[in-house]
């Protein structure tokens, strides 16, 4: 699908982007996780600025893949991705509607922090789903670098928080 | 030493740490005495090599080569990590405390770090902060719980800070080029590092019923052993060789393979 390059602009791009999920959460685009940042259309070139969400994310590999691939089905051939520690990521960008997908995925939002991701540490974390609070953590590591594995006292069944950042 | 080169000696001997580290944390991988610390390692471990990616990458835009060439295809005696990370795993009392001793001075460092006046280098600290902050979490959780939970892990524990202290002070042996950083706020100096080092991880064992070898005065903590030095001076041990040969035999072999 070869389309007129001159007629894509940047809202397109990002619309485009915003069916690249991301590999180890499904309910959440790339755009949504905040690791896509910047867009820029240069003649039949693009560029585009990703993030990596933890230092050491594999799936940063996968991602950029993916992105590669969306763009060259908009019909770019030139394609420029970097990868930028600017503004490192932080749990904090995820807006209310990227937290209530998680939450409806099972995994329990992270923690606002304000820029202090250690106060996020002891907070009370609610069971994604019974809504209870009488929840133990059992691993501040889990299936990825970014979630920890916790268990619900009161519907007794593990699940997994969102390491805040 | 031009400030360039400086920058890239000093990159690249955290980087070597990282790697060599979280090659050793990854054994644990499949082996872990629980499944939750098999999760925890190999978590560990791939921060712990991503994070020497991430520094690799700003070595190599200051000219260097790129992270896996540096990584997989690099003689053993060209690394500059120190004895300490390239410790055969030991047991389980060995690797949670040469965890602890790491990451605390990871923190230390990340702390100067994250205000660097080396852009890139400050841009990358921020963000590997707060990813450290929650495997010391985890460590030192351990230090305290294993500490002087039964006679036989109060027995191990404290042979493995027995071991493993003089050892933690080779990570504050001086890097070449050192002096340049310093004077432009680009890095801490080393010996203000191993002080808060010491001042940080003293209490923590004595809350865990565990001896450091130290010596207190008036608020001060002096080690009162010899630092294990010579792997920022390329002098290494014979286990360095032998992790070096299982991590690169797969790249050698094929050069340029990829996933």
């Amino acid at each position: 699908m070869n389309k007129d390059l001159g007629n894509i602009t940047n809202a397109d791009v990002w619309v485009a982007l915003k069916e690249v999920t991301d590999p180890e959460i499904p309910v959440l685009s790339l755009v949504d996780m905040k690791i896509v940042r910047d867009v820029k259309i240069d003649g039949n070139e693009v560029h585009v600025t990703m993030t990596p969400t933890f230092a050491g994310c594999p799936a940063i590999y996968q991602m950029k893949s993916d992105i590669e691939e969306k763009l060259r089905e908009l019909g770019f051939e030139k394609i420029n991705i970097d990868l930028s520690f600017k503004e490192p990521w932080s749990t904090d960008m995820l807006d209310d509607e990227a937290r209530l997908k998680l939450e409806t995925f099972g995994i329990t939002p992270p923690t606002k922090h304000n820029g202090n991701p250690t106060s996020a540490i002891n907070a009370e974390v609610k069971c994604p789903y019974c809504k209870s609070n009488d929840t133990t953590m059992e691993n501040p590591f889990g299936p990825t670098l970014c979630r920890m594995i916790y268990y619900c006292n009161s519907c007794r069944q593990p699940f997994e928080r969102f390491k805040a950042l | 030493m031009n400030k360039n080169e400086a920058i890239q000696t000093y990159l690249l001997a955290l980087a070597d740490d990282e790697l060599i580290l979280g090659h050793r944390d990854a054994e644990w991988t499949g082996h872990a005495p629980l499944i939750e610390e098999d999760i925890a390692f190999s978590n560990i471990a791939q921060d712990e090599i991503g994070h020497a990616q991430a520094l690799l990458r700003i070595y190599e835009s200051l000219g260097g080569n790129d992270p896996d060439t540096m990584g997989f295809l690099r003689d053993a005696d060209e690394f500059t990590c120190c004895h300490f990370v390239q410790m055969p795993k030991g047991d389980w009392a060995y690797t949670i405390v040469r965890q602890f001793f790491f990451d605390a001075a990871e923190i230390i460092r990340l702390r100067y770090l994250k205000n660097s006046t080396y852009e890139l280098i400050r841009e990358l600290a921020a963000k590997i902060y707060p990813e450290e902050q929650y495997h010391l979490l985890h460590t030192q959780g351990n230090v305290e719980r294993l500490g002087d939970a039964t006679e036989e892990s109060r027995r191990r524990m404290q042979r493995a800070v027995d071991e493993a202290f003089e050892q933690a002070l080779g990570l504050f042996e001086k890097i070449p080029g050192e002096d340049v950083l310093i004077d432009e706020k680009i890095i801490p100096d080393s010996r203000t590092l191993e002080a808060e080092w010491l001042q940080f991880v003293t209490p923590v064992l004595k809350r865990s019923g565990l001896q450091s070898p130290v010596i207190e005065t008036n608020g001060t903590v002096e080690s009162n052993v010899e630092p294990l030095y010579g792997g920022r001076q390329k002098k290494h041990t014979e286990h360095l060789h032998k992790i070096i040969e299982d991590m690169q035999k797969v790249y050698r072999m094929i050069p340029g393979a990829k996933w």
